[in-house]
């Protein structure tokens, strides 16, 4: 295991590089010089010349790419050509501390509503509820956002005035709710779906019928021996799940008016902000390397057949 | 021979009871949910594909004097509000969806997934190692982030590109007609479209490889791209088939979100994601959009979420049949 672990270690930094690399080359052939963005269209061509020198872009790809990794990992992203040269990381750090906390509350949202769920629909197998509750689900799981979120606030919050129907007032705010809830429910749909496929397998196993035959009760059964071994293959879609639902942020936060990644994102599409927008892209996909890396550190230490190994 | 008529057991030579195509499609028939699940999806493909046919209207057409107006006879889904069509703007914006789930599930997943699959399961070695490292980079991007990145960065070189072109060969319309937005929203598509289906192809080969048929077939000294041709590919062909229809879906929904930010479809062309992020204002508006002119949301979506729905149906339809073990 401690091998296991190790390599995993020491092959995260190698992903990142690369995931970096093919960043970089995203950000260069980007339509725009970057020494002429930031004079403006006003500039002499001797200036954007002395200006490019002095940004480094005359030099060959690889000592630029060398030069960007030792930036970023000194926090530094570039420059921002939108807000008037502000740092990339400055302006970012903000927005994707509220999407985070936004996909937090999502993911709470999906675990709570989905497992229960997906191990009772495998209990009732054979019976009514366990088609409806998957049919259910997937239908939930097949509508846009771009229904769902505005329907979520014509009904809860115009309508019966429970909740705030837009902006944002931090994780412990009601506004919260209703974007967590929109991006919440097809991520349990998700967990529904393997909870339900891994419980089925659980259940059909030897150890479960010795427990049942010993006399052990239900609740026993149920909880000790299904549900804690079906939940071990869920721990490892968990990081997939966060970067689908990620994803969907981005529209639901337009809609809900949350001053996060996604506003900011679409900005940086249309104001061709290609520092922001590739600096977002490469701190997401540092956040799911970390993630599923954490995961699968956790999925070996929890699992006893992997940690005794 | 003649007197079968009283023998009650399938016959082995009845073309009914051959082949595994044949049995599939019998059980999925007896799924009800599945099968009209597959007619919903093949009426909606119709309707995209016969959009020049059916259409009432251009859906160019503006017309100021009936802004955002409800359904009628004249207008069947109501119009927007440049007072064009609506259901004109929805067929042809099938037709986008259409065009680009076949166009990049014929390209990316079957031409460039297998195909790499095929070869990085068989032949191993470095080839499959670097392939697989190739896919961890790009897997370790979050899916929409990554198509974005892709289709902001992409889409001017592509236009600039296709310019070059209409103007050095004196062709006009390159632009205009659409292809470019295809070819941009195709490209950038290809990471989520590929992976997957490697891999999958992948894992099944580097079993299929070591099967003693593969092997008594390598002994015969049948040459190899008769072996990946005709002795793996077909097995592999059931899984392929799964999660094609899992993955046609999300295309769909990849392409909506593409055009809804702006970076797929350009108008004037329609396009359900360029339908609804024109009426929300890119997503700002839709909560006044639903309450007061529903029909101009809910037409588009509805589309989207009925095509995202029956594609997961029959994909989990044909998994029960065609892998009855993953039950």
């Amino acid at each position: 295991m401690l091998v296991y672990i190790i390599r995993r270690l020491l092959w995260t930094p190698v992903l990142l590089a690369l995931a970096a690399f093919f960043v970089f080359i995203m950000g260069t052939f980007a339509p725009g010089d970057p020494a002429e963005l930031r004079l403006g269209n006003r500039a002499t061509p001797e200036r954007i010349e002395r200006e490019r020198e002095r940004l480094g872009l005359d030099r060959p790809i690889p000592v630029r790419y060398v030069q960007y990794i030792s930036d970023a990992l000194r926090g530094d992203l570039g420059d921002s050509y939108q807000y008037q040269g502000k740092p990339v990381l400055e302006i970012i750090t903000p927005r994707l501390w509220v999407s985070l906390q936004l996909n937090i509350a999502a993911l709470i949202v999906a675990i709570t509503v989905g497992l229960p769920l997906g191990f009772y629909a495998a209990k009732k197998q054979g019976t009514a509820k366990d088609p409806t509750i998957v049919i259910t689900m997937l239908i939930l799981y097949a509508m846009p956002v771009f229904f769902t979120a505005p329907f979520l606030i014509l009904f809860f919050a115009v309508k019966l005035h429970w909740v705030p129907a837009a902006g944002w007032g931090g994780f412990f705010s009601l506004q919260i709710i209703l974007p967590a809830l929109t991006i919440g429910i097809p991520g349990a749909a998700v967990f529904v779906r393997h909870m339900r496929a891994s419980t089925l397998e659980i259940i059909g196993q030897e150890y479960v019928r010795t427990a049942r035959a010993k006399g052990m009760s239900n609740f026993v059964v149920n909880y000790r021996h299904v549900a804690r071994n079906a939940l071990l293959p869920i721990l490892t879609i968990m990081g997939f799940t966060l970067a689908g639902m990620f994803g969907g942020s981005l529209i639901v936060e337009l809609i809900y008016g949350i001053p996060g990644a996604g506003r900011l994102s679409l900005d940086a599409i249309f104001q061709r902000d290609f520092p922001v927008l590739t600096a977002f892209v490469l701190l997401g996909a540092v956040m799911l390397v970390l993630a599923n890396l954490v995961i699968d550190i956790a999925y070996t230490i929890v699992d006893p057949r992997i940690r005794l190994q | 021979m003649t007197s079968s008529t009283d023998i009650k057991a399938p016959r082995v030579d009845d073309p009914r009871y051959n082949g595994l195509w044949r049995r599939v499609w019998s059980q999925f028939r007896k799924r009800r949910l599945a099968f009209s699940s597959l007619i919903i999806i093949a009426l909606i493909y119709i309707l995209g594909i016969l959009a020049p046919v059916i259409q009432t209207h251009d859906y160019r057409e503006t017309d100021l004097r009936n802004t955002q107006q409800g359904p009628s006879t004249e207008h069947w889904f109501g119009t927007d509000r440049a007072g064009r069509d609506l259901y004109t703007r929805v067929i042809w914006g099938i037709q986008t969806t259409v065009i680009i789930t076949v166009t990049s599930f014929i390209t990316g997943s079957l031409l460039l997934g297998v195909s790499i699959g095929l070869v990085a399961g068989y032949f191993r070695g470095w080839l499959d190692a670097v392939i697989m490292r190739i896919g961890e980079v790009i897997s370790v991007f979050p899916d929409i982030l990554l198509i974005i990145l892709l289709a902001a960065t992409l889409r001017p070189r592509i236009v600039e590109f296709a310019r070059d072109v209409e103007d050095s060969y004196g062709i006009t319309g390159l632009v205009s007609s659409g292809i470019v937005d295809y070819l941009v929203i195709g490209v950038a598509l290809l990471p989520l479209s590929w992976f997957g289906m490697m891999r999958l192809v992948r894992g099944q080969v580097l079993v299929l490889r070591e099967a003693e048929y593969v092997e008594a077939a390598r002994a015969m000294g049948t040459s190899t791209p008769r072996i990946l041709f005709r002795h793996i590919l077909p097995n592999v062909v059931s899984p392929v088939i799964v999660s094609v229809s899992f993955g046609i879906g999300s295309i769909a929904l990849s392409e909506v979100i593409l055009s809804f930010f702006g970076l797929g479809v350009q108008p004037p062309r329609p396009s359900l994601g360029v339908m609804i992020g024109d009426v929300t204002a890119r997503g700002g508006a839709s909560v006044s959009v639903l309450r007061d002119h529903p029909e101009q949301l809910l037409a588009p979506i509805i589309v989207v979420w009925l095509l995202i729905f029956c594609w997961n149906i029959v994909g989990d339809a044909l998994n029960d049949i065609l892998n009855p073990r993953s039950r």
